[in-house]
């Protein structure tokens, strides 16, 4: 009985907090929509508007208002999911951040796959040769992912296995002449080409998909592989571990049926937060390989001083945050039987 | 002692960049009896029993002779080794709280010796695994056979570590400080029930320990070693007549009830002891 | 008998007990490889841009519309740009830039982490609470992306970029300072120091704070290299420092154009963020492994 109790007290809490960072961050997104310098009334009624229609959107938008009731204002619109229309596109902002983000959630993934498929092998076998030259070689190695600018990797990359060796896809999603040639039903290109039978768009598709999800694989994997080899050593050293090889069991076995297990858990939650740091990487692969997703969106939004843009997007990415931190400390709360 | 189950002859083991060996000079056999061996922390006790099992894999092992039963244990590789240990040769080690897998159920953790070593489904292993865990006095073999570590006691934790090691008929067992991290009232528990087995299947045990009582009381004869050496080997019943000033101190270093002494006398550690048995 | 002064033992060379720690420190630095390479980079860095004006070959805003897109030459090491500006040139005093960057967040970022994260750590209760609420809501960004918007809600120049990252560098650093404090509170010595009399301010000052030193330190090392991309990153989309101030980033973004047939332009600048961050990653392990308690003993 009091188990359940103290569950519920601290599920309450949790979610208090929850709720407290995520007014925060209105705050945070209002403050910086608010900061920013280039005039909303005029980029939507444009240079040559008279004093009337000036004052009349002025008064529209409710900037004559106290700061404190336009803050209130914004909320009421969060709530009710108005985001406001970008002045960009013309377009309610909600709509084209839900259109560019397969574009990114499709990079990502690979690239978290990539990542993780690359890092967590990496890192138990530096763990395993701990000061020995494979150890070395792979911090070395991850290393120069955590310290490349990727942007500059991308471009270089795309110079050399593009134009020179053409192995892969140029920028964009798919070949130029594929565009719209698929209908866009998921907005993830790999599932639309498939479902609408066309294969060489979908060869097309992963064709240019591979290099920027290499790269920004390689730049997290760097992550994945100290944390992975860090949660090694710690597993190594324990007791449990010469119990096996008592059994009988040879070192490979003990470490990927004994010591793996153990970790996983915790690898569960690196590669969720890794995930969210590729968003960080996604701003900047995109404009390299021109990619049309979400990081481009911000980038441009950004430079045009869209102000309802900006304030979503930067909220939209605080919230994936805390829901991949949420869903992360979920995992290890289901999974690690000692906290059953 | 013929068919002795291990032979053991200058033993010396150093380990990688140390400045001196870690145990020298070290010999005794074992038949289908019980040997314990006392010492310090350091004494290089413990070191003498993992490298039996070829565990110490930053030392070089030596020694004129280490014979296990038909196997030349000096000779053997690794390949070898892993046929031996859980099979034939095992070792009890002393924190359940750490030498089980917390996140492994323990039944799992026991029936995994018998599949390493036996063509054998889950349902088999899981059969010869309750049974031991009947002959190891869990009441409720079914119940526990699905408990995760964290979720048993201290006593049924090493328990669960003698099925673990004995499950595969093993000749030779080294129980390494076996109930040091136990509280007292379970430590009776546990060892009767590592007596009944070991008696039972005629296993040759090595016990090691820095309790002296305990050993004296639980093992037919004894090794001191002292600063990796033995200093004195003799019989369990013979302890009282132990001739070596460091076996003699241990024994004093003993509170006794209905002791006159006001004060225990402080264990001597002399340095020529360990250049003793030099040359 | 008299005691004289010259029977009295020699305390000291004369030289301060930090300064013999820090030259302890660097020696240990450059016995390993890794680390000798991130302490002579940055002393490379340092030098560069102290000494630029003796060190670059050309004005870094001449431009020379003759000899525009110039492979490396002897007349110019690292060759020309569109307008015909010496990259070489360009490279060093940028390097100023780049070191304007790393030391103006380092002294706000530093000292703003320690003070909220040791007084949130020492205090507790109520102020933790809300300091580490904030710290939270910063934290659950990642950092490019927040600095991004505060440099797009400051207007984008190079001031305004430092203090965006200045503002997203600040947390992980005042969660470091807490997490040492809250151990160090419950040390004796901290006790004792209260039945002294000492005041909250004084301990945490005097007491705390210098504990927590070591592992902020290299925190800080360790950030300086995710600075240096992040500051990179913003010259590159345009955000950072404006043309025609030769920040590193920003030359590979304009020379992203004339890339595909004059890659000297692009090359040099990028290999120069690599092996700055490089050299702060190697700095920062290099530093965890000599202020390490555990490794104390062995030097």
């Amino acid at each position: 009985m009091q188990n359940a109790n103290l569950r519920m007290k601290s599920a309450a809490s949790q979610v208090t907090t929850i709720l407290v960072t995520l007014l925060g961050l209105l705050v945070l997104t209002f403050v910086i929509g608010r900061m920013m310098p280039a005039d909303p009334v005029r980029a939507m009624v444009g240079e040559d508007a008279t004093r009337e229609t000036y004052e009349m959107v002025y008064h529209q938008l409710g900037l004559d208002r106290p700061i404190w009731e336009q803050f209130l204002r914004y909320l009421g619109d969060v709530v009710t999911g108005d985001f406001g229309t970008s002045i960009r596109t013309g377009q309610p902002v909600m709509q084209d951040i839900l259109h560019a983000l397969p574009a990114t959630i499709e990079l990502a993934t690979f690239a978290i796959l990539i990542g993780a498929g690359l890092g967590v092998p990496l890192g138990v076998m530096a763990a395993v040769n701990k000061d020995r030259w494979p150890d070395h070689i792979i911090r070395v190695f991850s290393l120069f992912g955590h310290s490349m600018p990727i942007f500059w990797t991308g471009m270089i990359a795309l110079i050399v296995f593009y134009a020179h060796l053409g192995w892969v896809g140029g920028s964009g999603r798919m070949e130029q002449f594929y565009i719209g040639m698929v209908d866009e039903r998921t907005g993830f290109l790999l599932i639309d080409s498939l479902l609408a039978g066309e294969p060489d768009v979908f060869w097309s598709a992963v064709n240019h998909l591979i290099l920027p999800a290499a790269l920004l694989g390689y730049s997290s994997s760097a992550y994945i592989t100290r944390m992975t080899r860090s949660f090694m050593l710690d597993q190594l050293g324990q007791e449990y571990m010469t119990t096996a090889r008592v059994k009988g069991l040879s070192r490979g076995q003990t470490i990927w049926l004994h010591a793996f297990g153990n970790i996983r858990v915790q690898l569960v939650t690196i590669v969720a937060l890794a995930y969210g740091s590729l968003l960080e990487g996604a701003v900047l692969i995109e404009t390299v390989f021109a990619w049309p997703g979400f990081g481009q969106y911000l980038t441009n939004n950004l430079i045009t001083g869209d102000m309802n843009a900006v304030m979503t997007c930067v909220l939209i990415v605080g919230v994936i945050f805390i829901a991949l931190n949420l869903l992360s400390d979920l995992l290890y709360r289901t999974f690690d039987p000692r906290t059953k | 002692m013929e068919n002795p189950v291990l032979e053991v002859r200058n033993l010396a083991i150093r380990y990688a960049g140390a400045p001196r060996e870690a145990v020298r000079g070290v010999s005794f056999t074992l038949g289908r009896e019980r040997l314990g061996i006392v010492g310090e922390s350091g004494s290089g006790k413990s070191t003498v029993g993992r490298a039996l099992l070829k565990l110490l894999p930053s030392a070089r092992i030596t020694a004129d002779r280490m014979r296990f039963e038909d196997v030349d244990l000096l000779k053997t590789s690794e390949r070898e080794m892993l046929k031996i240990r859980g099979r034939r040769m095992s070792m009890i080690l002393q924190d359940p709280k750490f030498s089980l897998n917390p996140i492994q159920r323990v039944g799992r953790q026991v029936a995994e010796t018998y599949m390493r070593h036996f063509p054998a489904n889950r349902a088999e292993a899981r059969e010869k695994t309750l049974a031991m865990l009947e002959a190891v006095q869990i009441r409720d073999p079914e119940r526990v056979h699905d408990l995760y570590p964290h979720e048993i006691s201290g006593g049924m934790g090493q328990r669960i570590m003698i099925a673990m090691m004995l499950l595969a008929e093993p000749d030779l067992v080294i129980a390494d400080e076996p109930t040091s991290a136990l509280d007292v009232s379970v430590r009776l528990q546990v060892l009767g029930v590592l007596n009944g087995l070991v008696r039972d299947r005629g296993i040759g045990l090595i016990m090691i320990s820095h309790d002296l009582n305990l050993v004296r009381n639980f093992c037919d004869r004894v090794l001191i070693m002292f600063d990796g050496r033995v200093v004195e080997t003799l019989a369990a019943k013979d302890m009282d007549k132990a001739q070596h000033p460091y076996t003699r101190g241990l024994l004093a270093a003993q509170p006794r009830i209905g002791d006159r002494r006001h004060m225990l006398s402080v264990l001597d550690r002399r340095p020529e002891w360990s250049e003793e048995l030099a040359g | 008998m008299t005691v004289k002064d010259t029977d009295m033992p020699r305390v000291s060379s004369g030289m301060p007990t930090s300064l013999i720690a820090l030259r302890n420190i660097l020696v240990y630095l450059m016995r390993s490889p890794t680390s000798a390479f991130g302490v002579i980079v940055l002393g490379l860095l340092i030098l560069i841009a102290a000494f630029a004006p003796l060190i670059a070959t050309h004005d870094p805003y001449a431009q020379d519309l003759v000899n525009t897109l110039q492979p490396p030459s002897a007349a110019h090491f690292f060759g020309t740009d569109e307008l015909g500006r010496d990259i070489f040139s360009r490279l060093v005093w940028g390097s100023r830039i780049s070191l304007t960057i790393i030391f103006l967040v380092s002294i706000i970022v530093g000292p703003l982490g320690m003070i909220v994260g040791t007084t949130a750590g020492y205090m507790g209760g109520r102020l933790d609470t809300v300091m580490m609420r904030i710290t939270d809501i910063f934290l659950s960004f990642p950092s490019l992306i927040l600095s991004l918007a505060f440099v797009a809600a400051l207007g984008p120049s190079l001031n305004n970029a430092i203090i965006a990252i200045a503002l997203t560098a600040w947390p992980p650093i005042a969660r470091l300072a807490r997490a040492e404090t809250m151990t160090l509170r419950q040390a004796d010595y901290i006790a004792a120091a209260r039945l002294q009399g000492a005041s909250s301010l004084r301990i945490i000052v005097k007491s705390i704070a210098p504990m927590c030193l070591p592992s902020v330190l290299i925190r800080l090392t360790l950030n300086m290299a995710t600075v240096i991309l992040t500051a990179a990153g913003l010259g590159f989309l345009g955000l950072g420092a404006q043309p025609p101030l030769p920040e590193w980033g920003a030359m590979i973004a304009t020379g992203r154009r004339y890339m595909i047939d004059s890659w000297w332009l692009v090359t040099f600048p990028g290999i120069a963020i690599l092996t700055v961050s490089l050299a702060f990653n190697l700095l920062g392990d290099g530093l965890r492994d000599a202020l390490d308690p555990k490794q104390m003993n062995r030097r």
